[in-house]
């Protein structure tokens, strides 16, 4: 009983991990309808510059910097590629964020080599003992901080006037457009968030028990994906009980794969993307997505 | 014809005039030398290019022609390569290594491997045929996840990490291998001169179906649903199965790449089949132009010789067998070449290689047919 209970935490811990990432790729597709495929390089990005800084200027400060670097590396790729591409497919939007993943994963991966650096986080291998129960304190800071960050996410998106141009900017760009909604500054507050929100998911999928950031990270990162369009891509809610689903299927999964052992091994690294495709299955448009409806 | 505008230089190979016709002869004329000239290096790199002709070809007519995005490629790359490999080998059952196959005739094994990487994509289909653009992408990237964990564990049919060698193809009368020896003009033929030959054969075979498919009534349906679905499904096109069933032969177009891929190599190896390999087969096509066939061989020929041009002249290694094996920095260099192509590519040339060639062209044609009213030419501009 005490493993299911540590499995849980640690699910729910991970998949509030996921949910800040996939929360990042749903704005931008919210705000630009653009699928983001360059996401795990923005993750990349922030946790490179955390890594690298960590030693000279203190943690804290390694990471705002990384915080800013992704956002600006987010706001450059809106600024200087995507607002000049002129293409009225979508797949082929998506397609030139494949290239600038390509560039910006290829160029970090050499950097990175075949090292495993570490972030310089606070909190390095402690353990929280709760009765049977001992659970990482990397995973309660995890847990906390996404937390705290998605509800202000949330409330700012609900209340401020930034979250009201996303949200009118998403419901119909061109009535936003005539109301005064300047959509250019929208979509690039949107990349420049989501690249800061990446950064701090970078911070947690590379902190204990993961060994630290390496060449795999952006593979980690990619579950986003499935938890993203397993919630439905246009709904923030989506990508919050999406990043749930598969932080807690990723973490039953590995914890129980000796019962699972006729699956293979490193079964749980699949499992979030056979739940996403069983759901798409049933539910095309996500658990949580808009059903397109087209009137004639 | 001079008081019309020039047709679009697309369409001007619609009726191939003269010319057109003694440059394709002139083209495959050197392309059939090609074995009696290259070194084995060359060789084995232009039949890389002409296997990812193929696959890219496939993908043009699932990306480029429906506007159906799919990060999936590889895994289909994968089941014809290793279907193959199955089809064709006797199983071999040592202690602690067993592997399985059926042992067929390789021609046989060829084609069934083609129908598996099909039949595999309709298992897809369901899903295939009702998500849309670029929600497709991201579910298709759950394949390459599947396919590198079936590959990794699934150890009596793909040999797991060591991979599988791959039995040479067999035709009646020519072994695609080294053993019998076959000269030719005094020129000793092996099995990647043979394979050349296959591999041509196999590439005009693909397009020219490619492009009857895009140029027919398919294509145009296939068209439609790109561009409005909605407009499409009121013409009467059945959406979903439109779909399903472009999603089918782009599967099988990447089995056959694959197949013909893994006689190159002669050896399959799960960690080829990774997310990357489907990375590079989107760049292709938008390189090379979305939406039809000769963009596809474009695309494909340019990112495949890329990074085997930088590996050859970059530290001079000589006959580099397998690409990526000779050294990592010209692969990552090629890599970051290409993906910036792909963003370049996007900017400032809309159309890729192919849509630039369309361009000069219609430069060309423009300036030869001379305007005999000068004022047509501004009219011929969009506003």
């Amino acid at each position: 009983m005490s493993t299911f209970a540590e499995l849980l935490v640690n699910g729910i811990s991970m998949g509030s991990v996921y949910a800040l990432i996939a929360l990042g790729f749903v704005i931008i597709f919210r705000a630009t309808e653009v699928v983001n495929f360059a996401h795990a390089s923005l993750l990349l990005v922030g946790g490179y510059i955390t890594a690298v800084l960590h030693d000279d200027v203190g943690f804290l400060l390694a990471l705002a910097a990384g915080i800013a670097g992704a956002a600006l590396v987010g706001a450059a790729v809106e600024l200087l590629v995507l607002r000049r591409a002129r293409v009225e497919n979508h797949a082929v939007l998506a397609i030139v964020t494949i290239g600038v993943d390509i560039v910006l994963t290829t160029e970090l991966t050499r950097q990175i080599g075949t090292e495993v650096l570490s972030l310089g986080d606070p909190w390095q291998s402690k353990v929280v003992n709760i009765g049977s129960v001992s659970i990482a304190q990397t995973r309660i800071a995890a847990l906390l901080t996404a937390a705290a960050l998605i509800t202000v996410f949330l409330l700012a998106f609900r209340h401020t006037s930034w979250g009201l141009a996303m949200r009118t900017a998403a419901e119909d760009a061109e009535t936003a457009a005539l109301m005064g909604v300047r959509l250019t500054r929208v979509s690039l507050g949107a990349w420049a968030v989501a690249g800061a929100l990446a950064a701090v998911a970078a911070l947690f999928l590379t902190v204990f028990p993961t060994p630290g950031l390496d060449r795999a990270t952006s593979f980690a990162a990619m579950k986003a994906f499935p938890a993203a369009i397993l919630g439905g891509l246009d709904s923030t809610t989506g990508a919050l009980a999406g990043g749930l689903i598969i932080g807690l299927t990723e973490s039953l999964v590995t914890g129980y794969q000796g019962d699972l052992a006729f699956l293979g091994r490193g079964v749980g690294e699949v499992a979030p993307y056979l739940v996403m495709l069983a759901v798409l299955l049933v539910r095309p448009a996500g658990l949580f997505g808009t059903r397109e409806l087209t009137r004639v | 014809m001079s008081d019309r505008p020039p047709r679009p230089a697309v369409l001007a190979s619609d009726r191939l005039p003269r010319p057109a016709v003694l440059a394709a002869v002139a083209v495959a004329a050197v392309l059939l030398a090609f074995p009696f000239y290259l070194d084995s290096f060359w060789l084995q790199t232009g039949l890389f290019a002409m296997s990812a002709a193929i696959g890219a070809i496939g993908l043009n007519l699932l990306t480029g022609a429906t506007g159906q995005l799919s990060l999936g490629h590889a895994f289909f790359l994968a089941v014809g390569a290793y279907g193959y490999v199955y089809l064709a080998s006797d199983g071999e059952s040592r202690p602690g290594h067993e592997l399985a196959g059926l042992g067929l005739p390789t021609p046989v094994a060829f084609l069934g491997a083609v129908l598996l990487a099909g039949a595999a994509g309709g298992l897809f289909s369901p899903i295939a045929g009702r998500l849309r653009g670029t929600y497709l992408g991201i579910a298709s990237l759950a394949l390459i996840f599947i396919g590198q964990h079936v590959l990794f564990n699934a150890e009596p049919l793909t040999g797991g990490f060591n991979g599988r060698d791959v039995p040479p193809l067999a035709l009646p009368g020519v072994t695609f291998a080294d053993s019998p020896e076959l000269v030719v003009f005094n020129v000793p033929l092996g099995a990647l001169e043979r394979l050349w030959f296959l591999g041509l054969a196999l590439l005009a075979l693909a397009a020219w179906l490619a492009r009857g498919i895009l140029r027919g009534r398919p294509g145009r349906a296939l068209n439609t649903i790109r561009d409005h679905e909605v407009a499409a499904a009121v013409l009467g096109v059945p959406v979903a199965r439109y779909r399903a069933g472009v999603f089918v032969l782009s599967s099988m177009y990447a089995g056959a790449a694959g197949a013909l891929l893994a006689l190159v190599f002669r050896r399959t190896v799960p960690e080829y089949f990774g997310m990357f390999l489907s990375l590079d087969y989107l760049a292709m096509i938008v390189i090379g132009g979305l939406g039809t066939a000769a963009g596809a061989v474009a695309g494909a020929v340019f990112v495949t010789l890329l990074p085997q041009l930088l590996t050859r002249y970059s530290d001079g290694l000589p006959l580099v067998a397998a690409p990526g094996s000779g050294g990592v920095s010209p692969a990552e260099a090629a890599r970051v070449l290409y993906g910036a192509a792909v963003v370049a590519v996007v900017l400032f040339l809309p159309g890729g290689l192919l849509g630039m060639w369309a361009r000069l062209r219609a430069v060309r044609a423009r300036r030869r047919a001379a305007p005999p009213h000068p004022g047509l030419d501004q009219k011929e501009q969009p506003a």
